[in-house]
């Protein structure tokens, strides 16, 4: 039986709505045949989550939402809208 | 107090408060770039630690003291933080030849909530191609409220900026911006020279405000960076507060942005 090992893909979106475009992106290999980096490509490898699912991508995580903390509703930190991804390879 | 020519306009510090940064190239001579490359190759040494006023932390002698000591560097400094600003620390970073891997993204220090900001000085004293790095700084994340290394999940942005370029080229950043070395697949080392410096002023009008009432200002302002998606808004917010403080103008706004917020009729007294 053939082994398989995880692909991950890291999305962040425009918006919540799985049609709007990357802003961001990550990669992770978990075959160990490459190592991604920071700054390693300059254009997303998808343009949305749905065009990455319509290449075979699965969607494994859903960003939660939450209404902002009193106080802190001007606060900006982390990429609100990220979408995790897998494709399982053989090695 | 250095000479008025040498300060900042509104228009850059503008563009401070838009982007976190300012980059100017090809800024320092190439004599001194020299003798500050084989400086910090050699190993380089300050007086004192971190609190300590700037000016008294380097040695007469120092190439990269007396890049410091420009008087068009010294401008941006009052610009900024003000005279007589506190030296914090400085790294001379150094990327190995064949380093494959790029350091993982990160803001320095921990989460700070100042409204008073620290700069950081990048010093880049000899040229610096895309296959050496250099550093990489993403425009308009220095509002971001994280923890150093929280940050390294993140890989790759629209508009992330890469620093190519020419020996002599310096750029200063908000202490809040985010940023990571870049891969070096050349054969020769890497250096880079970073400085951090606090205000010991209030930070009101330290530049030249000759142009203060320029037109451009609120499109500066509101200038988006593509990677923010849907929360622009709340950096152009963000923007706007720091300004208010450095013009000491609680009242500004780039349109009516904070002012719709402002208004609490409920708070009026009652009028027949």
């Amino acid at each position: 039986m053939a082994e398989l090992r995880q692909q991950l893909l890291v999305l962040h979106l425009h918006t919540p709505d799985l049609n709007s475009h990357v802003v961001a992106w990550a990669m992770y290999d978990g075959t160990g045949q490459k190592r991604y980096t920071t700054g390693d490509s300059e254009t997303p490898p998808y343009n949305s989550v749905v065009e990455a699912m319509q290449d075979g991508w699965r969607v494994i995580q859903f960003p939660q939402q939450f209404p902002a903390y009193p106080g802190m509703e001007y606060n900006t930190s982390y990429l609100r809208f990220e979408y995790v991804l897998e494709k399982l390879e053989e090695i | 107090m250095v000479d008025k020519q040498h300060l900042l306009t509104t228009e850059q510090v503008a563009n401070f408060v838009a982007d976190g940064y300012l980059r100017f190239d090809d800024f320092i001579p190439d004599e001194l770039n020299k003798a500050a490359h084989e400086e910090m190759a050699s190993g380089m040494s300050v007086r004192g630690g971190g609190g300590t006023v700037l000016d008294d932390v380097w040695h007469d002698d120092s190439a990269v003291g007396k890049v410091f000591r420009l008087p068009k560097v010294q401008g941006i400094i009052e610009s900024l933080v003000g005279e007589n600003p506190l030296y914090d620390h400085h790294a001379v970073h150094i990327v190995r030849p064949q380093s494959q891997h790029g350091q993982i993204w990160h803001a320095d220090a921990i989460i700070d909530i100042r409204m008073h900001f620290d700069i950081q000085f990048f010093y880049f004293s000899h040229d610096t191609p895309r296959e050496m790095g250099g550093t990489m700084i993403l425009p308009g994340s220095h509002f971001r409220r994280v923890c150093e290394t929280d940050v390294a999940r993140y890989q790759n942005f629209l508009g992330q900026h890469p620093i190519v370029c020419n020996a002599g080229t310096l750029v200063v950043v908000h202490h809040g911006m985010w940023h990571c070395a870049q891969p070096n697949l050349t054969e020769d080392t890497r250096y880079m020279f970073k400085l951090r410096l606090n205000p010991t002023v209030r930070q009101l009008k330290l530049w030249n405000t000759d142009d203060i009432d320029t037109g451009g200002i609120r499109g500066i302002l509101s200038r988006n960076h593509r990677w923010y998606g849907n929360d622009v808004r709340l950096e152009i917010v963000n923007r706007i507060k720091l300004w208010r403080f450095l013009i000491g103008d609680e009242s500004y706004d780039v349109g009516y942005w904070l002012s719709r917020l402002e208004n609490m009729p409920e708070n009026m007294p009652h009028v027949a």
